[in-house]
């Protein structure tokens, strides 16, 4: 199959970049969209150009690595999938398909479509953890933890950190981030004792990187490739006014 | 002199490892350990390269301790590291099954998963520290998955007939990872690490003998500057990409390790790599990576094909009767769950016998028709939807309604730098753990062991024997114009350099490609003398068309991934011709090395523990000079070698 | 030299000072919301009266002054209304106004195609939406309350001031009121919903009950308030 690609160009971080367009004549609908771009790349190169920059890695959904905007969707259009793993068969012959990177002030473009997403990490870093260091933990069976509690604190877990939500937020907000680590760690008995603590420190460092603020326009919750669900940011809010409300 | 030749060096010996009865050995080495007094961690700093299960529990665990951490990482966060895509589970000999377990049958099983070619203590040790691992991560908020009483549920793993793989649903890794990486950021926001996301390895610094730190490229800015530290961690996973198609991560490579072998770490065992049975088979040439669909699947999953050849009916159309379950014919005590290395080569002894399925006649059905019949959909959706929902989503088929279809792919590297008891390899205080190291697993790793093994090197066995090292040896800091670390700047920047200027006509890519489809034919699931010696043949060829004519656009000032790449096929390049050396010169056939010319009457791999009973490291001897075979003699007093039977 | 990559112990993000954090906002918003919503769900019932006649409604408003007397002046009660709904409207634009630019921040670079999204329409049109209708409180306070803008006008006359208003031949009043109706509609069905998120009492269970409840007050108070033009307009109330 042929496809058109319009895809955003910025050589670094200074530079203003723009939207080029390329063709590739050669898809074929069992390649995965990363693969369609290798295909470019290795004909960009061979032309002498500079192939696009894009970041990946595991390339079956799960490191978060990839990171590009398809037409308008992070991830493109197929629901629950990451950008590593969406098929071109889902796009037709002759279609013209744009690619841009992630779009947030908290996420500076590097190269192309490679973002710096460290904001994530820095928001983990100021309280995402329990803290248990290594050797002092008691026997795995000595808390049970009721079945419906270890789901949901799964389910938030399995965030991969891509920052789709915060693609898609008409308000570059990364609360459906924030709220999957603070449901996650906030279901379980371990996570009770830096509860409050934790939410209190890493909303204001989710602020502090520039995020915008929530409201709940349930967008990101669409983007999600792991379908973390909305009410992770109810879970947060809940928790972010019993700390702020019952503390000290 | 052609390649294939080698010098024998002298024996090697694991010096840490202390002797006496086995369940006591850890025990009484780690109070044989010299210990740091708080005050002087302090002052110590440490590398640690990788921030996968191995590096970043490690990195975390030295900074809990006090020491001072610099922690590596190509990718642009740490939780990426690919340890974060294993599915299946861990180990662990908690027996909460009351099904038998133990740790002494837990480390029988993996010496004997292993085809009796690791070391006992080391593995030993693996099975004891696997119940502790399980209280660490479970404290750390880790979302194993749980029966409705509030327990840890538990599965089963090939190799194993025992219940004791504990599993987040197909996610096990990512939430090991997690934890992990949430206890590194945690360190890193008090400061005991100071973390290099989007910085890779390119040279170990070697002063006095020692290793005193490395030189990494930042990826974005291009620059490459040299680290100094009193010891470096090597975390830097396993080389599985030499096959370009593979289950790793498409950034995984062996640079990190192969420096360090150039300057005198040995290289063990390269030839032991991992073909997992359960891949999602190959759809054309575009094909970038291979996706792992998990062993779990083998639980409830039976494995089939097509009794006659050429039979293109659709699966549905093929009665009962004309199916062939070729592992529960051959293998009826483990049946399906029989080893990886097992079921691998089954499965591509029915597709060279033509009996193969798929488009490409390389595949074999994974059914779970009696499965669904037998527990209803919604139990069999709870159990592996998401393995499900993902096979659907990369072939376009319902598994559900059509059995998978399932091919071997290259997945896991048992071989790595050879390291003693302690984790430290040939060059004092550079140590090695997880996939990077070739310590624990023999020439076959069992299911769920790896995620056990990165753990319990990274969390418990490095941050006790590390500090025996610091405590011991006297260090003067190194100034930043060392003349060793100035040799090894200049070395990067030149190979850099080397790299952009060739500017040929032939793709990094397309290099690896070719290396892979060699690597594939001549050293994959079954290898021959005469394919051997035809990749020993063609590697240095295509070594030097790489270093002629391939073309890398850009410049080492920004972002430029093709350089990266470059670099790695580069190391890729060479490590590959040892792996075909070390798999030539082993003529047994041993788990995942499976060498055509030794096998039983009934094609199953036959050991040679008279001549092979040793770990083969492999030392550099420079540029053309044939390298140096070293022999650490393999001890057997607790499981005594048997031919593995899974029947 | 720190490049980008590389961290060390605490480090403040690009914004470095501290701020207000949004979730707080969201919590003026979501208190000063519910006092406006309670104030029009009253008010709505309060214009009903109007089908019973010239004399109901006008005792009503009469009423509405009169509360608490002789114990308190005049019109006591409907200041204390008056300042808390000013303090309420100030408080929730102010916030607006702040998570709007830094969520206008928050995207510096706009995507360069963006087919439309996903959510609802009514979660889009808060922004513009609550500008129109604030725009037509003023109007609406103009018109009806001090009666400068009103046809009719007189203090105390609400039947016939209503029905001057809505004349037939004034139908774009009739239009503008109807359409400020219809935003009122579209900004009370999101943002009950994002005030009951915000308070943190939603829940995978309850998220389309509470969806359900956003929208069927919005469509009660829509039809309620529309009821009234609509009725002098066929000539129902006269």
């Amino acid at each position: 199959m042929r496809l058109n690609l319009r895809i955003w160009r910025q050589d670094g971080p200074n530079d203003k970049g723009k939207l080029i367009g390329y063709r590739v004549d050669d898809a074929d609908e069992d390649m995965s969209f990363l693969e369609l771009l290798d295909v470019l790349n290795e004909k960009l190169i061979l032309d002498g150009d500079e192939p696009v920059a894009f970041d990946h890695d595991c390339r079956e959904g799960i490191c978060g690595a990839c990171s590009m905007v398809i037409n308008g969707q992070p991830h493109g259009p197929q629901k629950a999938t990451t950008t590593c793993q969406l098929h071109l068969r889902h796009f037709h012959d002759g279609e013209t398909i744009t690619i841009e990177p992630f779009r947030a002030g908290a996420f500076p473009v590097v190269r192309d479509l490679v973002v710096d997403r460290g904001a994530f990490d820095r928001i983990i870093a100021s309280g995402g953890y329990i803290s248990a260091p290594t050797g002092a933990a008691p026997d795995a069976h000595a808390v049970p933890v009721p079945k419906p509690q270890a789901d949901r604190a799964f389910t938030a877990a399995a965030c991969i950190g891509c920052g789709a939500c915060v693609a898609a937020c008409p308000n570059g907000s990364a609360s459906l981030f924030l709220g999957a680590k603070i449901t996650h760690l906030g279901e379980l008995p371990q996570g009770q004792p830096e509860r409050d603590s934790r939410v209190v420190r890493m909303v204001q460092a989710h602020d502090d990187e520039g995020f915008g603020g929530c409201t709940n326009t349930g967008e990101c919750a669409v983007a999600c490739p792991k379908e973390i669900p909305l009410d992770v940011i109810s879970q947060l809010n809940r928790d972010y006014l019993h700390a702020t409300t019952t503390r000290r | 002199m052609t390649y294939t030749d080698f010098t024998i060096g002298a024996p090697i010996a694991d010096t840490a490892a202390p002797e006496g009865p086995i369940e006591t050995r850890w025990e009484r080495r780690r109070f044989g350990v010299k210990l740091v007094n708080p005050a002087n961690k302090r002052k110590m700093k440490i590398i640690v390269v990788g921030t996968g299960l191995a590096g970043g529990s490690a990195a975390a665990s030295l900074a809990e301790l006090g020491y001072q951490v610099s922690s590596f990482c190509y990718q642009d966060s740490p939780r990426r590291a690919h340890s974060i895509a294993a599915q299946g589970g861990i180990n662990a000999a908690k027996n909460y099954r009351n099904d038998g377990d133990s740790v002494h049958r837990l480390f029988y099983d993996t010496v004997k998963g292993g085809d009796f070619r690791s070391r006992e203590s080391n593995v030993h040790r693996l099975a004891e520290i696997s119940l502790q691992i399980i209280d660490q991560c479970v404290a750390q908020g880790v979302p194993f998955a749980r029966e409705y009483g509030g327990l840890l549920d538990n599965r089963s793993f090939g190799g194993a007939q025992v219940s004791r793989t504990f599993y987040a649903k197909g996610q096990t890794g990512q939430q090991l990872l997690l934890g992990a990486y949430q206890a590194l950021e945690r360190q890193i926001d008090a400061g005991g690490v100071t973390m290099y996301s989007r910085h890779e390895m390119l040279e170990l610094i070697i002063v006095d003998g020692r290793a005193r730190g490395i030189v990494a490229r930042d990826l974005v800015t291009g620059e490459t500057t040299s680290h100094l530290a009193d010891a470096v961690v090597l975390a830097s996973g396993g080389y599985g990409n030499v096959f370009y198609l593979s289950t790793n991560a498409k950034g995984c490579n062996v640079t990190a390790g192969w420096r360090a072998h150039r300057k005198g770490a040995l290289f063990a065992n390269p030839c032991y790599t991992q073909i997992h049975p359960t891949c999602i088979p190959v759809s054309g040439d575009h094909q970038s990576k291979l996706t792992l669909m998990s062993e779990s699947l083998r639980n409830d999953g039976r494995v089939w094909v097509p009794q006659k050849g050429g039979d293109t009916r659709a699966p549905g159309d093929i009665p009962e009767a004309e199916r062939d379950y070729f592992l529960e014919r051959q293998y009826p005590a483990f049946g399906n769950l029989v080893p990886r290395d097992i079921a691998s080569r089954a499965a591509k002894n029915v597709c060279d016998a033509g009996r193969g399925v798929g488009p490409t006649g390389l595949g074999v059905y994974l059914d779970f028709a009696d499965a669904i019949a037998r527990l209803g959909r919604p139990a069999v959706a709870a159990k592996y939807g998401n393995l499900f929902q993902m096979y659907q989503r990369i072939t376009g088929e319902d598994p559900y309604s059509v059995p998978m279809r399932i091919f071997p792919a290259v997945h896991y590297t048992m071989g790595g730098l050879w390291v003693d008891y302690d984790l430290q390899s040939t060059i004092p205080g550079l140590f090695v753990v997880g996939e990077a190291n070739f310590s624990d697993h023999g020439a076959n790793r069992l299911g769920a062991s790896a995620l056990m093994q990165g753990l319990a090197d990274g969390y418990f066995v490095l941050p006790n024997t590390i500090g025996d090292y610091l405590a011991g040896s006297r260090l003067t800091p190194v100034a930043h114009d060392a003349p060793a670390v100035v040799a090894a700047e200049a070395d990067v920047a030149q190979r850099v350099e080397t790299l952009l200027s060739i500017d040929g006509n032939r793709t990094v890519d397309s290099f690896h490609r070719e290396l892979g489809h060699l690597m594939w034919d001549h050293c994959g699931m079954e290898r021959t003398d005469a394919g051997l010696r035809k990749a020993l043949d063609r590697i240095p060829e295509l070594r030097h068309e790489f270093w002629s004519s391939v073309k890398v656009p850009g410049s080492a000032a920004t972002l430029n991934q093709s350089l990266e790449k470059a670099g790695r096929v580069a190391d890729f390049l060479e490590l590959a011709e040892l792996m075909c050396l070390d798999a030539l010169h082993r003529t047994e056939s041993c788990g995942g090395h499976f060498r055509a010319e030794s096998q039983t009457d009934d094609g199953e791999a036959a050991r040679d523990d008279d001549h092979f009973s040793y770990v083969a490291a492999w030392g550099y001897a420079g540029e053309g000079n044939a390298p140096v075979l070293h022999k650490e003699d393999l001890q057997f007093t607790y499981v005594h070698p048997s031919q593995r039977s899974y029947k | 030299m720190v490049t980008l990559g590389e961290r060390a112990g605490r480090r403040a993000g690009p914004a470095g000072a501290k701020r207000t954090p949004s979730v707080l906002l969201k919590y003026v918003m979501a208190v000063s919301g519910a006092i406006m919503l309670l104030y029009l769900i009253a008010h709505m019932i309060g214009n009903l009266k109007i089908f019973f006649g010239a004399e109901s409604i006008d005792k009503y408003a009469h009423w509405l002054r009169t509360i608490g007397e002789p114990a308190l002046p005049e019109e006591t009660l409907l200041w204390i209304i008056r300042v808390v709904l000013a303090l309420a409207l100030v408080a929730h634009i102010a916030s607006a106004v702040i998570l709007t630019r830094r969520a206008h921040k928050a995207r510096p670079v706009k995507y360069a195609y963006r087919p439309p999204v996903k959510g609802s329409y009514a979660a889009r049109t808060m922004r513009w939406g609550g500008v129109i209708v604030f725009l037509f409180v003023v109007y609406h306070l103009l018109d009806l309350t001090t009666g400068t803008l009103n046809p009719h006008g007189v203090q105390g006359e609400v039947h016939a001031n209503v029905v001057a208003d809505f004349a037939p031949g004034r139908w774009y009043v009739t239009l503008f009121y109807a359409l400020a109706v219809i935003a009122v509609g579209f900004h009370v069905r999101h943002g009950l919903w994002s005030g009951l998120q915000t308070f943190g009492r939603s829940s995978a269970a309850t998220q389309h009950t509470l969806q359900a409840v956003a929208l069927v007050v919005a469509v009660v108070l829509v039809v309620g308030f529309l009821s009234v033009p609509f009725a002098v307009l066929t000539g129902l109330v006269a």
